[in-house]
């Protein structure tokens, strides 16, 4: 699944010192649950992104642990605290063993 | 939800119960990203008003949870896509060694307005989005064509459309259109399939009414390439008048069929006046 | 179960579907909480599962999680094949302990959400989803 897996994140750029923010993210991903079977009847294999996570300079925020019944191209919606400038770092991992990886930078003041 | 709004809804729920025939569309507003205000309710087009007063989105017909998923661009999985064709844009593909953004410089935003005129008869023909897609990878690119309903067609189909969304939908039928126009118009109104239902039948004569489960909208096609839930990716028009018929259990028309051009115009005639939604998220 | 005309009106009424409704949680569903508590009581407390009452698909059905004081927060499918859905585990920069993510409902069921709280407590809320099955749509 590593091609055309692709995340969109929203972060405000600015916010201020201690504030608390809202984040939404989303990756395309097809979520093959292991449920569904293929025309000829043979179990289609399990196929998923497993955790979340988004680290602000190095701290968890979020950190979730992902079964099949999450929607293909998963959304998570978040609050996170802001008490520096700095970078949020979002992780998704895959089945395969893919990692994919996005950052946005925010500036408290 | 709040609190008004679950009684609102346990309301309608009670009236879906005991009178199904009441219930029309909703009276909530669209507006996305908190900045286009979209024209989802207006009178319909002249050549409507024998039959119908007025037109609605199909995302007036949706439930809450469905509605908010296409008022924040953040929310919408179709945009997903979108930034895939983004890239799609800029990559070379074909013979030439050229990108879309080798002869279109300024980027996809100098399609604005372009798909609210879609389909149109160019050179004779009529020509929808997929079309002009097509022939510009062959001609300028020396590229393979894209399949109609695969993801890369639909999402520069989207991407292109994303460029005319929140203006109104405006698709000429007189002059050159007008005998495709006409075809179109008598498949909208021709029984098919076993169970004998011609696209009026549900759209027309019983929008708003529940078939089985299913909130029927007047199926208006300003929004697609539209986000369905039930496949979760985009879905073509024509795809989804491939669906509608084989749901009357009747042999289909292909996609990118002369059949299906002419039912696309006419169909998106119905919906001159409406925002173009594009991409929405439907069901 | 039987409805009688009565409760499907009360039904419409949302407020009571909760109660009128008590699908029962699957053995597994069961194992699955216990595995998370390590076989400690589940409480009632402040935990707030919202998800709609209709689906219209459900393939994507939007929830909310959220449990003040929270260390994580698992959510249960009780009426899917496998029912685990996800766990939220909350960190020191969380700026809630709530979450909203969308899910897969085979049918319709119970959804239930269990919060461990940082005192080592567990609570619990759950909610029916009614998932429709579509004429073209669905």
């Amino acid at each position: 699944m590593a091609s055309g897996v692709k995340p969109r994140v929203k972060v405000p750029k600015k916010a201020s010192a201690g504030d608390t923010i809202t984040i939404k993210t989303l990756i395309s991903h097809k979520m093959e649950s292991g449920q569904r079977k293929d025309k000829s009847g043979n179990v289609i294999p399990r196929s998923i992104i497993n955790r979340f996570t988004c680290e602000f300079n190095g701290e968890t925020v979020i950190d979730v642990n992902i079964e099949p019944a999450i929607s293909t191209n998963p959304f998570f919606e978040f609050e996170a605290k802001v008490p520096e400038s700095g970078e949020f770092v979002f992780t998704w991992y895959d089945d395969d063993g893919d990692v994919y990886t996005t950052s946005k930078k925010i500036e408290a003041s | 939800m709040n609190a008004a709004k679950k009684l609102a809804s346990a309301c309608a729920l009670a009236a879906f119960v005991t009178t199904p025939a009441l219930a029309g569309p909703d009276d909530d507003n669209l507006m996305i990203n908190d900045e286009i205000n979209m024209v989802t309710e207006t009178a319909a087009p002249a050549h409507l008003q024998d039959v119908l007063d007025t037109i609605y989105s199909g995302w007036r017909f949706r439930t809450d949870e469905t509605q908010a998923l296409q008022i924040d661009d953040f929310e919408n999985p179709a945009m997903i896509f979108v930034d895939q064709a983004l890239d799609l844009f800029n990559t070379v593909d074909g013979t030439e060694g050229k990108s879309c953004a080798s002869c279109h410089e300024n980027g996809p935003e100098q399609f604005a307005g372009l798909s609210a005129s879609m389909p149109k008869v160019i050179d004779g023909k009529l020509t929808t989005m997929e079309d002009l897609l097509n022939g510009h990878r062959a001609a300028a690119m020396g590229a393979e064509p894209w399949k109609w309903s695969g993801a890369n067609m639909q999402a520069m189909v989207a991407l292109i459309g994303l460029q005319s969304r929140g203006m109104p939908m405006d698709v000429a039928i007189d002059g050159e259109a007008a005998p495709f126009w006409e075809k179109g118009k008598e498949m909208y109104y021709t029984r098919y399939g076993q169970l004998e239902l011609s696209c009026a039948n549900c759209h027309e004569d019983s929008y708003g009414m529940m078939i089985r489960a299913d909130h029927l909208s007047q199926g208006q096609i300003n929004g697609f390439p539209t986000y369905r839930l039930k496949q979760a990716k985009l879905i073509s028009r024509h795809n989804r008048f491939r669906g509608c018929i084989r749901d009357t259990r009747a042999h289909t028309f292909a996609e990118g069929s002369d059949e299906f051009r002419a039912l696309e115009l006419y169909v998106a005639s119905r919906s001159n006046g409406l925002s173009v939604e594009t991409p929405a998220v439907r069901q | 179960m039987q409805l009688t005309r009565r409760d499907t009106l009360a039904l419409g009424l949302g407020a009571a579907a909760l109660t009128l409704l008590p699908f029962r949680a699957s053995a597994s569903v069961e194992d699955k909480i216990s595995a998370f508590t390590g076989g400690a009581t589940v409480g009632e407390g402040d935990i707030t599962l919202t998800a709609p009452e209709i689906a219209e698909n459900g393939n994507t059905v939007p929830i909310e999680v959220e449990a003040p004081g929270a260390v994580s927060i698992m959510v249960l499918a009780a009426g899917n094949p496998n029912p685990d859905v996800a766990t939220f585990n909350f960190g020191p920069l969380a700026g809630s302990h709530a979450a909203s993510t969308r899910i897969r409902l085979a049918g319709t069921q119970d959804v239930v959400a269990v919060a461990k709280l940082a005192d080592g407590s567990f609570i619990q809320a759950s909610s029916t989803v009614k998932v429709t099955i579509g004429g073209c749509g669905g």
